[in-house]
């Protein structure tokens, strides 16, 4: 067996290591910690980038191909993005090696779950990746509401991975193996499949925040430390929505008459249900929250099209979004770790104070609600044309009614940043250069990225791996 | 196969899961929610075997996955414990309605 195929999950391995053995002299206490541990994740991402042989281990449980090493590319990015971002925050507390530790443990889990063929990797993958991120939600130990968070986010994802297991159960005892090629080849529009599918999907959607099982979402989020939420609402979503390709159009690629409806349905109420609960809240997490949940109803409708176009606009809208959402609650990071407040009320004024971070914080805001000059626009038309699909026309009406509706809540921050001017804003900000150089990076790509339709192109190019 | 029908099985075992949802559901202790996922687990579990005994008796297949249900289980349930003591220290009580701060 050739060991270079877990070169992704080495390297993180790797890095885990160095952090726990580094923990036994008080690494986290020196100076130098947190250059190191980004130079780390930097080395993390070039490491990702050497060519690598494709193939699959372990008796067909684990396999790796183009496809699968660009997901783990770009999730790594992100979490070098993310870390950066939390850097302000992290300062402040005094177990930053911890932090760590469980957040590579979580990407190491999403690496398994992405290069799983068998549901029992895919299974531990998914646990993996999300019994450490409650206990990082519950890492501002003297906080009430990280507590909460973490408790909530605990209960939730045990409740919909017992839910999922059932499912799975009822998979094995309708096929007799879990490989996901003999899943497909099991699946016929039988009630018992049916039903294995619907248990299934659902622990699938409620890891996802599909709306009916989104109720956890707002409150982990706005409880969390923001750096957490940062990764829960970029990182965990992302490999989710990547991992539901294998789910759907590889498990479940037979039913797909059954599940095209469901997953039409739930799309419209996450968009909408998204949509209309962001209109009243006053706290700029749970907003964007609220607004995550929404975006992954558009997500959803590019799943309806069931053709090769729909990997490639998922693949486009996913670094848009992780790019978008990033810079935006990078932006919630650091205003929150200088003056501690989330709501919006600190933003009034905003422009006229920092004009920089008000300004990044406006164009994410701009991508995420789909306005032109930033790739955000394009995301959101791949999405839509690629969800095209005799019958289903009505979903595109709903999404495009619901893009418009989504503006007023993207662009309320955007008027309380630039027009008003209230008495209690925000005084001083901390200017750390790094965080304001990686939020340019980050508007930069928001930007450019309309210029770069390629991974469109590479998407519908990969399509033979998901199938 | 003597002996009990496969379908009497499926019968406990779907009864045990939903029992274990609507504890989760109608429950206020934070403890006692947690043993409702272990019931959906068991279910979980018991539908394993059955089908590895009953339907492919030449295979381990379920039966292995068992093993790493019941593992990550523990897991779980250790670190929710462990979030229930941290949640308790701070509120003094695990009833899901008096911890319960965040509304919408």
């Amino acid at each position: 067996m050739d060991f270079t195929l877990l070169r992704f999950e080495w390297v993180l391995i790797g890095i885990i290591v160095v952090l726990l053995v580094g923990k036994l002299t008080d690494i986290d206490k020196k100076p130098y910690f947190i250059p190191l541990i980004n130079l780390l994740l930097v080395v993390n991402i070039l490491l990702g980038f050497v060519p690598m042989p494709h193939g699959e281990a372990f008796g067909n449980f684990f396999r790796t191909n183009s496809l699968i090493a660009f997901e783990k590319n770009i999730l790594n990015i992100a979490l070098l993005l993310i870390s950066v971002m939390g850097n302000e925050w992290l300062k402040k507390t005094t177990v930053q090696a911890e932090h760590y530790i469980l957040l590579l443990t979580s990407m190491l889990g999403i690496f398994l779950m992405l290069s799983s063929t068998h549901i029992l990797p895919f299974y531990l993958g998914l646990e993996m990746s999300t019994i450490p991120l409650a206990a990082l939600a519950n890492f501002e130990m003297s906080s009430q509401k990280s507590s909460e968070a973490g408790i909530k986010l605990i209960l939730s994802s045990a409740f919909s991975t017992a839910i999922m297991l059932f499912g799975i159960s009822l998979l094995y005892g309708v096929s007799g193996s879990l490989y996901f090629n003999d899943l497909a080849n099991a699946m016929q529009s039988q009630p018992l499949h049916l039903a294995a599918f619907i248990f299934f999907i659902s622990g699938v959607f409620f890891k996802m925040s599909v709306v009916p099982f989104h109720l956890w979402t707002a409150d982990v989020y706005e409880g969390a430390p923001t750096a957490v939420t940062n990764y829960l609402a970029s990182i965990s979503k992302a490999a989710i929505v990547f991992v539901l390709f294998n789910v759907l159009f590889k498990i479940f690629g037979h039913l797909q008459e059954g599940w095209t409806l469901i997953v039409s349905l739930l799309a419209i109420l996450s968009m909408t249900i998204g949509n209309l609960f962001a209109l009243r809240q006053e706290n700029i997490k749970r907003l964007l929250a609220f607004s995550s949940i929404s975006q992954v109803g558009y997500i959803l409708v590019a799943y309806i099209g069931f053709s090769p176009h729909s990997l490639g606009a998922v693949f486009y809208f996913i670094i848009v979004y992780l790019l978008s959402n990033i810079t935006a609650f990078g932006v919630v990071s650091i205003v929150e770790s200088t003056t501690g407040r989330v709501t919006l009320d600190a933003y009034k004024g905003l422009y006229h104070r920092f004009p920089t971070y008000a300004l990044f914080m406006a164009i994410a805001l701009f991508s995420l609600a789909g306005i032109p000059p930033t790739a955000g626009f394009f995301g959101k038309l791949f999405l839509l044309t690629a969800g095209i699909q005799p019958m289903y026309y009505w979903v595109l009406v709903v999404a495009a009614i619901n893009l418009i509706l989504s503006l007023y809540n993207y662009l309320r921050i955007v008027r309380i940043m630039f027009i008003e001017n209230g008495e209690n804003r925000i005084e001083s900000i901390s200017t750390n250069r790094l965080i304001l150089v990686t939020m340019a990076t980050c508007v930069l790509l928001i930007l450019a990225f309309s210029f770069f339709p390629q991974v469109y192109q590479w998407g519908i190019a990969w399509y033979g791996f998901v199938r | 196969m003597e002996g009990i029908p496969l379908l009497h099985i499926l019968i406990l075992s779907t009864a045990l899961f939903f029992i274990g949802i609507y504890g989760f559901f109608t429950r206020r202790n934070l403890i006692t929610m947690l043993i409702s996922i272990e019931l959906i687990l068991n279910s979980v579990n018991i539908n394993f075997v059955a089908f590895n005994k009953y339907l492919y008796p030449q295979q381990l297949e379920g039966i292995f996955f068992n093993i790493f249900i019941i593992a990550i289980a523990a897991a779980e349930v250790s670190l929710a414990i462990a979030i229930i003591i941290n949640l308790y220290r701070k509120f003094n009580t695990i009833d899901i309605e008096d911890t319960n701060t965040m509304k919408h």
